[in-house]
Parts: structure tokens; sequence; C-alpha cells
């Protein structure tokens, strides 16, 4: 069917992006995890839900479960290795730029599926400073 | 293994057809409208590829105008048409599965001053003739519609279309892209009674940068580009004679064993339909049997991604297209599927299968061991549930 592009090559895919398509490490679901988030909406062609376990403010483990390209699935495993061991702090500061030189660059037209796996981790990390917040005022961590 | 089946994109160039055209790169290279002997050989070459087309599609050789491409030749059937009646009408119909070469063309028209009609079609894709009726005016002076949608395989009525057309008092065009039909349906002008026939070489086993334009005798057609006019005035510049010369042996290789082809390719399509049929939740698009291309599968897959499945099926050497917006520019799920009434988030997980005459049963049966493994794998990962589609 006929594919309309901007420009010529723009869905050419790096080796690093394609071998982590094949062999994300960080797909699945997670039982029990601090914190869920999910962004997109499958209509628009793509969706990406992500799980958080943190533990003392520090995020231990990462998976995610992707409705998308290969270009989706790949940010996604890039960000979830990105962020993994990293304090909440530390991982609110990550940059689009650090997802999209991690795969060796990405085509422009692609660019909205790095927003998408970067989104939800903002999403995810706000919803645990919230539960964190509330969490405190109503009863202490023990 | 490797399956290529994506044949309705484009197709390796049969080993005959290259042979055939080598010849006439290096030893007979002339410019066809000179008199010497070069120029003849290729003035020659041309009027024989004419007869070859022409006979396939039972026309007369002088109504066929070689083109660089379909997308051309519908750019030449519909400006041209157009701009040679704009007298007696601006309307003009169509449907809105039309392939991006009618359907952008249609949009400039409109630009233009033009009014276009845009038909829906049915949840198989079917134009229901009647609406077209009930559209046509005093303004119309023409109507496109593919014989066969490149997309989901459904083969139009377009006898039945160029049946009406010809009862109407005023004479009303009727243009027809066969460029995804040719070699796979019938395409006789007379029985169908088409005034332009949009045709194309690298779908049937031809070189690229070649097409082909039916136009019935007599028909006015407004030149929509101009130059030095060497054989076809509607076509200046000089021709592509290898192309030509390739085309017309794609043609006569696909109509030679035309019965045979197609039963063939309608064979591996049953196959494949009746296998993706026990993946669950899955959904095949357009009609099943007669009113189907033989070479055209598409099957939705619901709760997985498109371009994800087309890339796990070319990492298993599988070769398809997706209806995907992943795979545009516009992230926009295709417009032919959006049609039928196929929702956006099943739309994205739709993939499309194209067969031609060289594809072999052990290819689909490889293709139908390969796709559940992959279904099942991208559902797996998929936060979207198939059940909830």
């Amino acid at each position: 069917m006929p594919v309309e592009y901007t420009e010529r090559g723009m869905l050419k895919y790096t080796q690093k992006l394609i071998e982590r398509f094949r062999n994300p490490k960080n797909i699945g679901e997670m039982e029990n995890p601090t914190v869920v988030a999910t962004e997109g909406d499958p209509t628009c062609g793509d969706m990406f839900k992500m799980f958080l376990r943190i533990e003392n403010g520090r995020i231990e483990d990462v998976k995610f479960l992707s409705f998308g390209c290969a270009a989706n699935i790949a940010t996604g495993d890039m960000t979830a290795d990105l962020i993994k061991g990293k304090t909440v702090e530390e991982a609110g500061k990550l940059q689009i730029k650090e997802i999209v030189d991690g795969l060796g660059g990405l085509p422009a037209i692609k660019m909205h599926c790095a927003t998408l796996a970067y989104r939800t981790l903002k999403k995810a990390l706000t919803e645990y400073k919230q539960k964190q917040a509330s969490g405190a005022q109503a009863q202490p961590k023990g | 293994m490797r399956a290529y089946l994506d044949n309705g994109t484009t197709t390796p160039v049969a080993k005959e057809v290259v042979e055939a055209m080598l010849p006439y790169f290096t030893e007979r290279f002339g410019h066809p409208t000179f008199l010497y002997s070069f120029g003849q050989e290729a003035a020659d070459a041309v009027d024989r590829s004419q007869k070859s087309i022409a006979r396939t599609i039972n026309a007369k050789p002088g109504e066929i105008l070689f083109t660089s491409s379909a997308t051309e030749a519908n750019d030449i059937a519909l400006r041209g048409v157009a701009y040679a009646n704009h007298e007696r009408g601006n309307h003009i119909i169509t449907t809105n599965i039309e392939n991006p070469s009618i359907l952008r063309t249609c949009e400039r028209l409109e630009k233009e001053g033009f009014k276009i009609d845009y038909l829906p079609v049915d949840g198989e894709g079917f134009v229901d003739v009647s609406k077209l009726e009930e559209k046509l005016n005093d303004k119309t002076i023409l109507v496109s519609v593919a014989n066969v949608n490149d997309e989901i395989g459904t083969i139009e009525p377009v006898e039945e279309i160029g049946k009406l057309l010809r009862d109407q008092k005023e004479k009303i065009y009727f243009h027809v892209n066969a460029a995804a039909g040719y070699a796979r349906v019938p395409v006789d002008v007379e029985r169908i009674g088409a005034d332009l026939v949009s045709l194309s070489a690298h779908k049937i086993h031809g070189p690229k940068g070649v097409g082909a334009l039916y136009i019935r005798e007599g028909t006015p057609v407004e030149p929509v580009s101009y130059g030095y006019v060497s054989l076809f005035k509607l076509k200046p510049g000089t021709e592509n004679i290898p192309g030509i010369v390739g085309f017309a042996k794609a043609a006569e290789l696909a109509f030679d064993g035309f019965e045979r082809h197609t039963n063939h390719m309608k064979k591996l399509r049953d196959k494949l339909i009746s296998g993706f049929e026990r993946v669950s939740y899955s959904v095949i698009n357009g009609p099943r049997g007669d009113k189907r291309s033989p070479a055209n599968v598409s099957c939705s897959f619901k709760g997985l991604e498109g371009e994800s499945m087309l890339m796990h099926l070319d990492l298993n050497g599988i070769s398809v297209a997706t209806g995907s917006a992943c795979s545009t520019t516009k992230l926009e799920p295709s417009h032919v599927l959006t049609a039928i009434g196929v929702k956006p988030e099943v739309a994205h997980g739709t993939m499309r299968f194209t067969l031609s005459r060289y594809n072999t049963e052990e290819e689909i049966d490889y293709t139908l061991e390969v796709v559940p493994r992959v279904v099942e794998q991208l559902r797996k990962i998929s936060p979207v549930k198939p059940e909830e589609l």
C-alpha cells in the first residue's frame, strides 16, 4: 500500500535500534509494581505502559508493554535501561536526546515514539511523587 | 527461507523481460522519430509493444499511450479529460478508496474549480452503482473507479458502471485505474465500456518507470505536460524504449498463461486466508471468492501494531505491507481500511500479503508457520487486549 515519505531514507533504522527491537531486555509485565503509567492511544497506533519498582527513592526495576512500532519498542527498552538503578530525582532529568543517542539515532518521523516512552516515564514519576506525598501524610513509611 | 509477498507494491522483473530489454540500451538505442535505421528500430519496437499491450485489454494498438507510470497515466486521464471537457461540465465522480494518484489529483482539480464526489463503499469495499447513479448530473464529465482495490483486493463492478454511463444521454467518460487489477483479473475495454484505462509495468514483472494509458479513439484529452512531441502528443519527451519493450514482454508473459497464473495465485490466496482465519482475533478485510483479486490477502490481527509485525516478518525473511499509520508520515491509518469501517486501532494491525505467479506453496506454508508465532509474540508484549477491540 502506498507509503508517503517526507524525506529520503527516513524509515531506515539503525542496527542498534533493530537489535533492541529484536531482543528487548525490559519488556513484559511486572508483578506488584510501585507505580504504573500508560500513555498514548491505540486509535493513534501507539500505546505504552510502564511499570516501575522503586525502593528507597531508587528505581530498582523497569518493565514495559508496547502496542507500537519497532521504534516504540526500542525507545521503550532504551529508556528502561537508562533509568534503571537511578534515583527518582536522576531519572526525572533524563533527556529525550539520551534515548535517541542510545539507539544511534532515530528517523525524524519516529521522534514521537521516543517522546511517548519519555512522556510515560514523566507520568509515572509524577504519579510516584504524588503517591509519596499523600502516603507520607496518611501513614508514614514504616 | 525468503518470501516476497508484497507484489502489490512492486514485483521482480522477469528474466525474459530483462533479456528483451537489453538490446534496446546498447544496440537499438535510437530515437524513434528519426528516419535512419536506428530510429526505425526503436519506432518498430514501440509499435510492436502497443500491439502487445492492446491485445491484452481488447484495444487497438493506436489507443495505447506509454507513460512513465500508472500515476502519470492517472494524471493524464483525470486532468486531461477534465481540461478538455470543462466547458461542458465540471463534475467528476470517484470513490474514497482510490489510490493517492487519483485522490491527490482530484484534490488539485477541486482547487481549480472542479466538483468531485467521492463515493463511499460498503464493508467489503464495493461501490454501490445506484449511489453512483444518484450522483450523476448534467455537469458530470468523468467517472474514475479502479477495477481492483490495491489494498483489500475488492473487484469493483466496473462493467455495471460502464453500462450505466453508456446509457446516459450526454457522454460521461469512464476511467479505470487497473494498476492493481491488470494481469490479475480480465480487463476488456469493450466489456467494461471504459474510455481510459491506466496500467503499470512494474506490478506485472515488468520494469519500473513505465506505464500505459488506454485512451479510446475519439476521447478528448488535453495534454498536461508540454515539450518536444516524439510519438505521443500527450506524453512529450523521448520515449523510454527499453522500458516500453520490457512492459510489452511482461504483458505477453502474464497473459500467455493468464488462467494458469491466476489459478495459482488464487490457490495460494485461499490457503493464506484459511490459515489466517485460524489465528485468534484476526479479521480478513475485503470480499471472499470470485469478487476478490487472486493476488490479495488483507488481514487485521487485533492487539498488535503493523509496523512491528512487518519488521518481525522481515527478520524472518517475509516481506509484506501494512496498513499501519506508523509506516507513513501522516500517522493516520489507511484511508481504505477507514472507508470500509475498520476501527483505527484495528487498522494499525493490518497486514497486506500480495502474491505473484512466482510465489510457491512452500513460501505460503512457511508464512503460515511464522505469522501466528509473531502475532502471539507481539500480543504478549502489548498493553492492548485483542478481545477488547
